[in-house]
């Protein structure tokens, strides 16, 4: 897989009177892993949801290389996108939910399935082989027929993982991945996505884990009150944070 | 020791419930337990309870047999008069068509009411309110007089050229006028169900559809509305039973269903009550039919939602009678009966110690 180039520039959004975001700037070139951290409330998952274009941004844009997310440009005029074309092009973004949003009354093969087969117009038989592949790497190869609430939360998370890969993204976004589940579930659910940081695939990672952004993010992130406050290499970020915000938010944590 | 307690789920009920936890050093611990007797709780007053139910129950079921104006002979000669089977089954006719009609119409003003095109909602919106607001009956009787509004319809471009047309006594004869009045009306309360079954679906479950790229109508139709269905199909069955009933205000069109034809024939022999009960009586025998069929589809839709399917009432009698088997003549409970009904086998009798292979509860085999 190869991973994508996404460009973030100057995206706001408002709920409201509340402005989740205000301005945000952000480059992950392609293969990178990018870990964003900071406070509750700071606009992390706004971030991600406008990515992904479930959440319409009010000003700026959002691209993947190089194609805008939700927009066609032509000349200086941006037309927007009818609601199948963004489906379209959402199938390149691939996004994994903090309570995994597994669909509960379908069975994990057809979970993984729906998408390569339903959005991408793969043959069944193709989508079968690789998502059963994918199972495996998440190491539940046997667990395929059963449906998701008979599954632990860290089991979920990673079929959750093998649906999103299915669709062979260029960006993987995950929102708090580990979040919902028990701290001896962790381990297995990062295992997998620290798996993936190797393969080219783009990866942008909200994450809580300050210790799993130190080892598997090429950038550490730092939001807080809607704005990029500090980014760099986690050795700069984590162990020498400039911005006195993020100081007071490392401490804290660590 | 730790041999035994690898063996079995039977444990479980160990202490028994009359037994202070711990009380018996002796009893908790060894091989003692083995020989306890499990007594059943005692429940007078349930016993009270159901003595004084049962005197009222034989007091029905006496007046019912002893009481000759009921006329039980009539009742049975007339139950399947091939007339009233005939009008039976124009119930079941209209009762399905107009359910059919009522929710596919029905799922369809949903979908708009939850659109986010603004005239879409105003019209799903405008018609439950309107089709809620006029009596069934006499919405039935307009559809019927249709032909006075409009002798004649016709197909073709609106506004334009019309190329079919069709005379509207012939189109809409009572069946359909029927339909029509029923299947309309019946759409404006099942949208509402529908649309709280829809509202029901956990807002995570629409994203991951959409974050996943799914087309708009594969997300309705594959991800949404089957986990609506959970909180849809009780509801929905409600209704489908009372339209069942509802069919029989179709007699205002002379159309014959079950209550037309109960009432035409007492009109001629007077016989009121036990044609009456006749109706009663099939009402209530389809209405059986579908609480059954209600149980298997609201079956269907659960998968997924429970971990483990709740057993089906045949496996549930076949269950219980294996058991009561084993209870009587000591033989092993047989495989598949779940481990928490299996151990009712020890309540009330002597345990045989579980070093014998063919004990109630005892593993199979020697294996452990
Ligand atoms: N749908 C919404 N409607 C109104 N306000 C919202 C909505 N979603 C988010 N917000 C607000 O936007 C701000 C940013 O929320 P966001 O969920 O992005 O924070 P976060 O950084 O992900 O926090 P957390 O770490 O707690 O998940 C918050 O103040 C939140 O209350
Ligand atoms: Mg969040």
């Amino acid at each position: 897989m190869t991973g994508g180039l996404l460009e973030i520039r100057g995206v706001h959004k408002s709920y409201g009177l509340l402005e989740a975001l205000r301005g945000v700037d952000l480059t992950v070139r392609p293969g990178e892993v990018a870990a964003i951290i900071g406070p509750s409330g700071s606009g992390k998952s706004t971030l991600l949801r406008a990515i992904n274009h479930l959440e319409k941004v009010d000003r700026g844009f959002v691209s993947l290389d190089g194609e805008l997310i939700g927009y066609a440009r032509r000349g200086n005029t941006l037309r927007e996108l009818t609601e199948r074309e963004i489906l379209r092009r959402r199938t390149r973004i691939g996004f994994v939910f903090q309570n995994f949003n597994l669909f509960p009354h379908l069975t994990v093969l057809e979970n993984v399935v729906e998408a390569p087969i339903f959005a991408q117009g793969r043959p069944r038989t193709e989508a079968e082989a690789e998502a059963r592949e994918l199972l495996a790497r998440v190491g539940l190869a046997d667990r395929a027929d059963d449906r998701p609430r008979q599954l632990s939360g860290g089991q979920q998370q990673r079929v959750a993982i093998a649906r999103a890969l299915a669709l062979r993204p260029a960006v993987v976004l995950f929102d708090e991945p580990t979040s919902a589940l028990d701290p001896e579930l962790v381990g297995e659910v990062l295992g997998v996505i620290k798996e993936l940081a190797g393969t080219g695939t783009t990866l942008v990672v909200v994450t809580h884990e300050v210790g799993f952004a130190r080892e598997i993010a090429d950038t550490v992130v730092f939001m807080d009150e809607g704005v990029v406050v500090e980014q760099g290499p986690p050795a700069d970020v984590l162990d020498h944070p400039v911005n006195p915000r993020t100081q007071a938010f490392l401490e804290k944590v660590l | 020791m730790s041999a035994n307690l690898a063996e079995g789920e039977s444990r479980l009920l160990y202490p028994p419930p009359g037994l202070p936890p711990g009380g018996d050093g002796g009893a908790s611990a060894g091989p003692a337990d083995e020989d306890l007797r499990v007594v059943a709780a005692r429940h007078p007053g349930r016993w009270v309870a159901t003595a004084v139910v049962g005197v009222l129950l034989a007091m029905v079921v006496s007046s019912l047999v002893t009481n000759d104006r009921w006329e039980w002979d009539v009742v049975a000669r007339y139950l399947t008069w091939p007339s009233i089977l005939e009008g039976a089954w124009a119930t079941v006719r209209l009762t399905v068509t107009a359910s059919v009609v009522g929710f596919a119409l029905g799922t369809v003003l949903a979908l708009m009411r939850l659109s986010r095109s603004p005239l879409l909602q105003a019209v799903s919106w405008a018609y439950t309110w309107v089709f809620r607001s006029v009596p069934l009956l006499l919405q039935l009787l307009l559809w019927y007089n249709l032909a006075y509004l409009y002798p004649v319809l016709s197909l073709g471009i609106p506004f334009g050229p019309e190329f079919l047309f069709f005379d509207t006594l012939d189109l809409i004869d009572k069946f359909w006028a029927a339909i029509l009045g029923l299947g309309l009306s019946q759409a404006a309360y099942s949208a509402e169900i529908v649309r709280a079954g829809i509202l029901g679906v956990d807002q995570g479950q629409h994203e991951a559809a959409a974050s996943l790229g799914l087309p708009r109508h594969r997300q309705v139709r594959r991800i949404i509305l089957p986990q609506a269905m959970r909180s849809i199909v009780p509801t929905a069955v409600n209704e489908v039973i009372g339209l069942l009933k509802g069919t029989s205000i179709v007699y205002v069109l002379a159309y014959g269903e079950l209550f037309y034809i109960v009432s035409v024939i007492y009109g001629r022999n007077g016989r009121v009550v036990p044609l009456l009960i006749v109706a009663a009586i099939w009402y209530l025998a389809l209405t059986t039919l579908i609480t059954v069929v209600q149980y298997y589809v609201e079956r269907h839709y659960a998968k997924g939602a429970l971990r483990t399917l709740p057993p089906t009432p045949v496996q549930r009698v076949r269950w219980e009678l294996q058991v009561g088997f084993s209870r009587l003549t000591g033989a092993p409970v047989p495989d598949g009966v779940p481990p928490g009904l299996a151990a009712r086998v020890r309540v009330g009798r002597w345990v045989a110690p579980r070093t014998t292979p063919t004990g109630p509860t005892g593993p199979k085999g020697g294996a452990a």
